[in-house]
This record gives structure tokens, sequence and C-alpha cells, in this order.
């Protein structure tokens, strides 16, 4: 009954290849973005802001960089939290060494100076694969953390070898620091995740995406019929630190204000970002999402009712809360492989016939 | 001889010492890739959960203590003075194999037929598990691991090597740690033992035919789903060996588990299917990491230990992407 492609005409080539073909999806889409656009900017307080819709934005970036990498590519990486740090650090030199640029601009070039380190750290990826590519990776997740921690040069030489985000504005209004209001970082967060996941989507959708998802399914297979490996990793690594690299630097500048590398992009971080993927779904642009404010938000349920609701100690809700991921991302591996994205695509087969199942 | 090439000496007689303690995760590894094609990255986290039993057991801790507490608002922690060290091993490794059968049955049972990376996953998702269930069993907090072995530096080694350098220089010695040696001496022990177990047991021909063909095992009869308990138990008794090793070495901290991300290169260097393979790997590494951080290390800041064995294995994979001693990767369209 629900997400009928009947009467539903198409009159033109645009309308048959947009984005989201099917009525009920578009609608669905517009009504969301209407609703994070015009109505939670005015419903926003510091603790919704700071704890669960900056986090589920920020992440949801770096899943959908990943996502490019890993689930639309094939070639998994254990690097990303080297990237959220080269993106972070590219943003706070940025920000200092230009006090009145637009943080759009900071942004989207702290997005592409990751893009050149992600490709120098993709080169190996045209030699080696699977298992022994996620080893690689690893080397630029530590080397990376290492080089921020031991060259001043990157934090400014300040005493605490910290980075701080100061003060910038985007037409007048504070986004970063302390001074910022919750409205307009989250604002500045939603319109920068808005438009890249629009960019990601199509960018997967049309030649480019479709020479990543050759080169994952089966890379010699790829090559033989004409898609150039090189080319089509190489971008694949590139677009993907570009995303990660933006979300590093709102990571930095929005969310957490301040940063030390091997506290807020160590190893558990690319780890995290490699579960989103995997629970949201790969391949997939919504799945990002979904998995995203999966783990931003069970994390932040869970610990409301366990150190709020029955009053018992953090430590051990932490420990809880490693159980319960690890137990969830076994349950859904076993059970569906592909993720929230899958479960998502099933529900809408089944609302489109039901209430005849057949 | 002169200090300095006493000292290059020195180090890298401790780096092959620290590549012997790489190379004992890595078996774990090898072990479980060879016989269900499972790259196991829970390895670590087995080793740490396996000393946090063991040093549970010896010191009468209540499992879950904290958890029944924290429900019941009661105050339990011990039930008396622990029990003696041997006993409290053999408990553990029971612990262990209860553990390999356990996964089994609820989860590898699923997983049949799944690509690698999808079980490599699963295991990662087993590491954040047992991670958290081991913090939850025993407790969080830096315990000290004491089973007897010897530790400290070599007093006769010193004594025997101050003499080498030439009149008039200042050295002291070499420095070797005791424990260390042990390791060693254990890992070469454990190695022989998994050799020999695989070549002239039932069982061990029965693993080697199962990591050859599993359809071919299958069909001659041997059971693949018992076959896989007996690895991943194989694997836990790996892990309690590493954790005793590292337990006694450094403490039992959550920092245990990383070294199975160290024993990754390990693996790359020596190929994932080769037992001499991850000892020679182990070595490499540790040897090539302590030598770095000694001669080039100092002059770009320190802590190049961090990265190095993976940039080594980069490095590496480059010219030979199989490994050392890896089977040759043939890739069929």
């Amino acid at each position: 009954m629900f997400y009928r492609e009947s009467g539903d005409f198409k009159t033109s080539y645009a309308k048959d290849q947009q984005s989201f073909p099917i009525k009920l999806d578009r609608y669905w889409v517009w009504i969301v973005l209407a609703f994070a656009f015009f109505v939670v900017p005015f419903l926003i307080n510091d603790y919704w802001e700071k704890s669960v819709l900056i986090p589920f934005l920020v992440w949801s970036m770096a899943a959908l960089g990943l996502n490019i990498l890993t689930g639309y590519c094939g070639q998994v990486s254990l690097g990303t939290g080297g990237f959220l740090a080269v993106g972070a650090y590219a943003c706070y030199k940025l920000m200092v060494a230009f006090p009145g640029m637009n943080m759009f601009i900071v942004v989207i070039l702290a997005g592409l100076i990751t893009a050149l380190v992600g490709i120098a750290f993709g080169l190996p990826s045209l030699r080696i694969k699977g298992f022994y590519l996620a080893v690689a990776t690893l080397a630029s997740q530590f080397f990376l953390i290492w080089l921020f921690n031991k060259v001043p040069w990157f934090y400014n030489y300040s005493a605490s070898g910290m980075i701080t985000a100061p003060t910038r504005e985007v037409f007048g209004i504070a986004v970063t620091g302390p001074s910022a209001d919750s409205w307009a970082t989250y604002l500045f967060c939603l319109i920068l995740v808005t438009v890249f996941a629009f960019v990601a989507r199509n960018l997967t959708r049309g030649r480019i995406g479709r020479s990543w998802m050759a080169i994952r399914d089966m890379d010699i297979a790829a090559e033989i019929i004409g898609v150039p490996p090189l080319q089509a990793k190489l971008s694949a690594f590139a677009v993907s630190s570009f995303y990660i690299g933006m979300s590093g630097a709102l990571m930095f500048g929005l969310y957490l204000g301040s940063a030390e590398p091997g506290e807020a992009f160590g190893i558990d971080k690319s780890f995290l970002v490699l579960f989103m993927i995997i629970i949201g779904g790969l391949g997939s642009i919504l799945g990002s999402f979904l998995g995203a404010a999966f783990l931003i938000l069970v994390p932040v349920l869970m610990k409301n009712i366990m150190v709020g609701a029955f009053g018992w100690p953090a430590d051990l809700a932490a420990h809880l809360e490693f159980v319960f991921i690890g137990a969830l991302i076994m349950f859904f591996l076993i059970v569906e492989p592909h993720g929230l994205a899958q479960m998502w695509r099933m529900t809408k087969e089944k609302l489109r016939l039901w209430p005849f199942p057949h | 001889m002169s200090p300095l090439f006493l000292n290059t000496l020195e180090v890298i007689l401790n780096g092959l010492m620290t590549g012997v303690m790489y190379s004992l995760v890595a078996l774990g590894f090898v072990l479980i890739y060879k016989a269900s094609g499972i790259f196991n990255y829970a390895q670590g986290v087995m080793a740490l959960f396996a000393a946090l039993t063991l040093v549970g057991f010896q010191k009468g801790q209540i499992p879950f203590s904290h958890l029944i507490n924290a429900i019941f608002g009661t105050n339990i922690h011990h039930w008396g003075d622990g029990m003696n060290t041997f006993l409290a091993i053999i408990l553990t490794m029971g612990v262990m194999v209860l553990f390999a059968w356990l996964l089994e049955k609820i989860v590898l049972k699923h997983m049949v037929n799944q690509a690698p990376i999808i079980l490599f996953m699963t295991t990662i998702g087993l590491a954040y598990f047992m991670e958290g269930f081991g913090d939850l069993m025993w407790g969080a907090d830096i315990k000290t691991l004491d089973v007897g072995l010897p530790s400290g530096g070599s007093f006769w080694l010193e004594d025997f090597t101050i003499g080498w350098a030439a009149e008039g220089t200042e050295y002291y010695g070499m420095y070797v740690d005791v424990l260390d040696v042990w390791a060693a001496g254990i890992a070469v022990l454990l190695v022989i033992a998994l050799t020999l177990f695989s070549q002239y047991t039932k069982t061990g021909r029965a693993l080697r035919a199962v990591a050859d063909d599993h359809q071919a095992a299958l069909t001659v009869g041997i059971s693949l789903r018992s076959i896989w308990i007996i690895v991943w138990s194989l694997a836990g008794f790996v892990a309690l060996v590493a954790g005793i090793m590292w337990g006694s070495k450094s403490g039992v901290q959550f920092s245990l588990s990383l070294i199975a991300l160290k024993a990754l290169p390990v693996l790359i260097l020596g190929g994932f299917t080769s037992i001499p393979g991850a000892i020679i790997g182990g070595l490499i590494i540790g040897v090539g990491e302590k030598l770095f951080e000694f001669s080039i290390g100092a002059m770009i800041g320190g802590a190049t230990e961090n990265w190095f064995a993976y940039v080594l294995a980069l490095a590496f994979l480059m010219f030979r992407p199989q490994g050392l001693f890896g089977e040759k990767i043939i890739e069929r369209v």
C-alpha cells in the first residue's frame, strides 16, 4: 500500500533518474529535512546539542566517508582516527592562520588537505588488499597520531600539547568557541552534512560510484572490463578522506572544542566508525546515518538509564556498554550482515505489499 | 669492543626477547586462521581475559561482584584467600575451553560460509564484548600477576659482559630481563608442542585437514564444529600463556589487549598461515623497532615504537604481498 511505484508517472529523464524515485520516500526526506532545519533550531538546548545532535551529525559525516571507502569500494580501513586527526589539525591551523576566513571554507579546506593525505596512504591499496590492507592502514593511524604529538608546529607550540578552537564566525555569527550558540553550531553542521550527503548519494549513483562498486565486487574482473583500479581506488581514498577530514574538523571545532590526538582520535575511534557502518549497512548512505544514530544514541540512552535511573556507578555502566555493543555487533552480523539499511529496505518491501503479502 | 657496539648488541638482544612476546600473540592468530579462515582480532583481548581470570582465581575474587553489589546493594568482593597458582591455571584453562564451546554454540555456528571480512568484523565485536565482560567480571583496576616466574635484570649476564668493553670506557654490562628469557623459553616449548600436536596426533591431522579443505574434511567424517571448538580452545591456551607472560611483565590491564594490534604487523611479515613465520616475523619486528628507536628514534622525538612496526610491515608488503612464508596468493576471476 505504501511505497508503490504505480501511479507515479515519470515524464522526463530527469524525473526518472532523481535521487528518490518513489514519491513517499521523497516526502519523507523533505519532511525530515524541514523538521531538522526549521523546527529543531528553535527547540534545541545545550544538552541536546552537545551530547546528541552534534555528535550524531559529526559521526554521520565520518561514517559517510568510511562507507564510501569500505562499503562502496571494498577497501577496509582502520585508519579513520588518523584521518580525523588530520582534519582537526588542518582546521586548527587554518583557523589560526586566517582568523577572518568563513568557517565553511575552513572546514572544506581541511577536508581537501585530508584528501591529499588520504591519497598518500591509499597508495599501498594498489598492491595489497583485504586484511593486509586493513593492517597497513593501521600504519596511518599510529603514524599520524604520533606525528601530531611530536611535532610542536601542529599545535602551535602550546605548552599542554592540546589544540583549542578559537571563536570563528560565519557571516557574523559565531559557530565555534565557547560563545557560540547551540542553534548556530547545529545549523552549521546540519548544512554541511546535508549538502555532502546529497553529494555522496549522487557520486555513488554515478560513473565514479559504479567504478568503486565494480572494484569492490571483484577487482580483477573490473580491471579486465576496463575500470582503471588506480583511479577508482585512489579516488575512493580521496573522497573518503575528504569526508572524514571534514568530520574531524567539525569534531574538533564544534563538538569537542579542544583536542589531544591520542585521546580524541585514537584507534578506538577508527573502530567506532567501522562499527557504525557495519550496523548501519555497508554500501548505503542511509545506513551511515542509521549506524551513527544507533551508536551515538544507544550509549547515551544506556547511560541515562543505568546511571540516572538505577544509580549504578559510571564505570560499571561503561563496561556494560562494551558488552552490549559487542554483543549487538555479533548479533547484527549473524542476523543481518547488511545492517539497518537492509532492514529498512525489507520493511519498505513489506509495506509495499501490505496488506496483501503476495 | 666499543661500548656503542655492545649497546647495539644489547638492544638487539632485548628486541629479540620482545619479538618473542609478540610471536606468542601472533601464534594464536595463526592457529585460528589456519583452521577456520577466521582472522581473530579478539586474540589480544582473549589474552587479557585469561590473565584477568587467572588473577581473579589466584586472589579469590568473586566474579561479577561489582555488578552484584550495584544491583543488590551488598558489599562482597572475595570468597577467601584464593587458590594455588597451578590450580588457578587449570581452572582458567577450563574457563577458556568453556568460552570456546559457548562461542561456537552461540556465534560461529551461524557464521559458516560468510565472507572472511564479515567474520573478521564479528571477532572485533567479540573483542569488545570480552573486554567489557572481563572488566565486568573481575573489575577494571590494574592488577599484578605473579605466577612464580623470576623477573628483574640478570646479574649473571651483567657480570659476564662487564669486562667486554675496551679498557677505560664506561660500560656496566648488558641488561636483560630474566622474565623475557623465560618467556622466550616457554615460547619455544609452545611452538614445539604445537608442531608435534599438529603433526603426530589424530586431532592435529584433522585440524590440518580442515585447514586444507573444509568440504573434503567433512566428507571424510571430520566434525567441523568440534574442530572449531578445539581450535578456539587451543587459541585460548595460547592466549593464556601470552596473558601470563605479558601480565607478569607489565601488569594485567586494558593495554594488554592492544598487543593484539602489535601482533598484526608480525603476522603480515610472517604470513598468516605459517607458524615459523609468526616467530620470525615477531623477531624481525621486535629487533627492528628497538634498533630504530635506538638509532633514529631519539633524533625525531622518540616513542617511534608506536608506529614503526606498521610502517615496516607496510613497506614490506609492497614487495611481498603474501608475507615471508605465506602461501602465494593466486587470484582467479
